[in-house]
């Protein structure tokens, strides 16, 4: 499985850098919501909860984005034909997808959480930065295996770009009430999160839950 | 009805007949809502995981990335179907692909495409081609160059859609004439002659 994953993620990934389709619309979505939050709120910075929330979601709405062209390529050029035929494990396309999108996700927020921190936040953010790198690679770890999953599901309907927000979404919400919660100490200016470890235990019993589910069902899906 | 292996089945009808879907059914990638399907061994949909990577499958879709060289795109399914990197070189030349291997497939003609595709399914040396109006796009010279890959030579069994009835008819063993989903006439290529199959384009 993993010769085949890997071969699938390279594939994927040479694509995106050819293409430039899925980071750069993220990065820019997630930068211009920033913008928008900036003068929409007429205020110079933000801490605490609300900052969290922002955050959290303009990073799940900047996900949807690359969730709806996870599985676009193979529909489009035939690949699902392709990987059907070969000889691999089917969970091999999965891990792929998945990892593929973490990727995505991790390059987004190298690119948000500096703008973020430039055009709303009003707390250093430079020590907290390795908690906040630690939740959001957890709750990342969790976005795209639901993200990959919800993908495959909604990639052969019509209504693609209707239905990911609204499956996704709904799924996404622990993530995001986690997320938020862990980082809201992070960004009111307190440099060790109360009550970390237990958000992180939460987010990683998600991405257990998720990641065994998604592999276990991921066969299904393809089939037909 | 039965193949023998290293036979050419030709599959003939009009448009909307279900030739393509009979095809799909054959490699696995559709589901039979009626009858049996036993392909190389192999019952179907039960047993479709025996027949993985033992198909070549040449179809309107030639299942290349577009973005991806010719190379990388072979290279690419040579890693899934556990094929040595040589394999994907030898290949290259042989469709007469070699010098444009480093080019993405989006910038190549139809024709060249079709080569590529051609290399593709015959990547893991599959006993069994299923193939689509593989001619779509070429020229004779590349018709000739792909005959020891998918052509009678090669020695595969081969299930063969074409419209070229004469021609179709020339390359099978066996012939199976559709009509909207339903089987018409089937039997010797040799015997059947193309009056009979023309007959369904009626």
């Amino acid at each position: 499985m993993t010769r085949a994953a890997l071969a699938i993620l390279r594939k994927d990934l040479r694509i995106e850098l050819r293409t430039r389709e899925s980071v750069p619309a993220m990065a820019l979505f997630a930068v211009t919501v920033f913008v928008l939050f900036h003068f929409g709120l007429d205020r110079d910075s933000l801490d605490g909860a609300l900052a969290a929330g922002i955050l959290w979601v303009t990073v799940l709405l900047a996900a949807v984005l690359a969730v709806n062209r996870l599985f676009v390529v193979e529909r489009e050029q035939g690949g699902f034909d392709g990987l059907l035929l070969a000889p691999i494990d089917r969970t091999a396309v999965y891990v792929a997808k998945a990892t593929a999108l973490l990727l995505y996700l991790l390059m987004l927020e190298l690119v948000a959480v500096p703008a973020f921190a430039l055009l709303l936040l009003g707390v250093d953010l430079l020590p907290a930065l390795p908690e906040l790198v630690a939740i959001m690679l957890v709750a990342d770890v969790g976005l795209a295996a639901v993200g990959a999953l919800v993908a495959a599901l909604a990639v052969e309907t019509r209504a693609r770009d209707l239905i990911v927000p609204l499956l996704l979404l709904p799924l996404l919400v622990p993530v995001i009430i986690a997320g938020a919660a862990a980082t809201e100490p992070l960004l009111t200016g307190l440099q060790t999160a109360d009550g970390l470890g237990r958000w992180l235990a939460f987010l990683g019993l998600y991405d257990m839950v998720f990641v065994l589910l998604s592999v276990g069902i991921f066969d299904f899906l393809l089939d037909d | 009805m039965r193949v023998q292996g290293g036979q050419t089945l030709g599959v003939f009808g009009p448009n909307g007949a279900g030739k393509t879907t009979l095809l799909r059914v054959l490699a696995a990638l559709l589901r039979p809502h009626a009858g049996s399907v036993r392909v190389a061994g192999a019952a179907l949909p039960e047993e479709a995981w025996k027949l993985r990577g033992r198909v070549g499958y040449l179809g309107h879709d030639p299942l290349l990335y577009r973005e991806l060289t010719a190379r990388e795109n072979l290279r690419f399914h040579a890693r899934l179907h556990g094929v040595a990197p040589e394999r994907v070189e030898a290949l290259l030349d042989a469709v007469g692909m070699g010098r444009r291997a480093g080019d993405p497939v989006r910038q190549l003609s139809r024709g060249m495409v079709q080569r590529v595709a051609a290399a593709r399914a015959v990547l893991h040396d599959p006993p069994l081609l299923l193939l689509d109006e593989p001619g779509a796009g070429l020229d004779p010279a590349a018709v000739e160059l792909l005959e020891p890959l998918i052509g009678r030579a090669s020695g595969r069994t081969r299930v063969l859609v074409t419209h070229d009835v004469d021609g179709g008819i020339a390359e099978s063993d066996v012939a199976l004439g559709l009509r909207a989903g339903r089987q018409v006439v089937a039997g010797a290529a040799a015997e059947m002659g193309a009056g009979r199959l023309l007959e369904l384009y009626r």
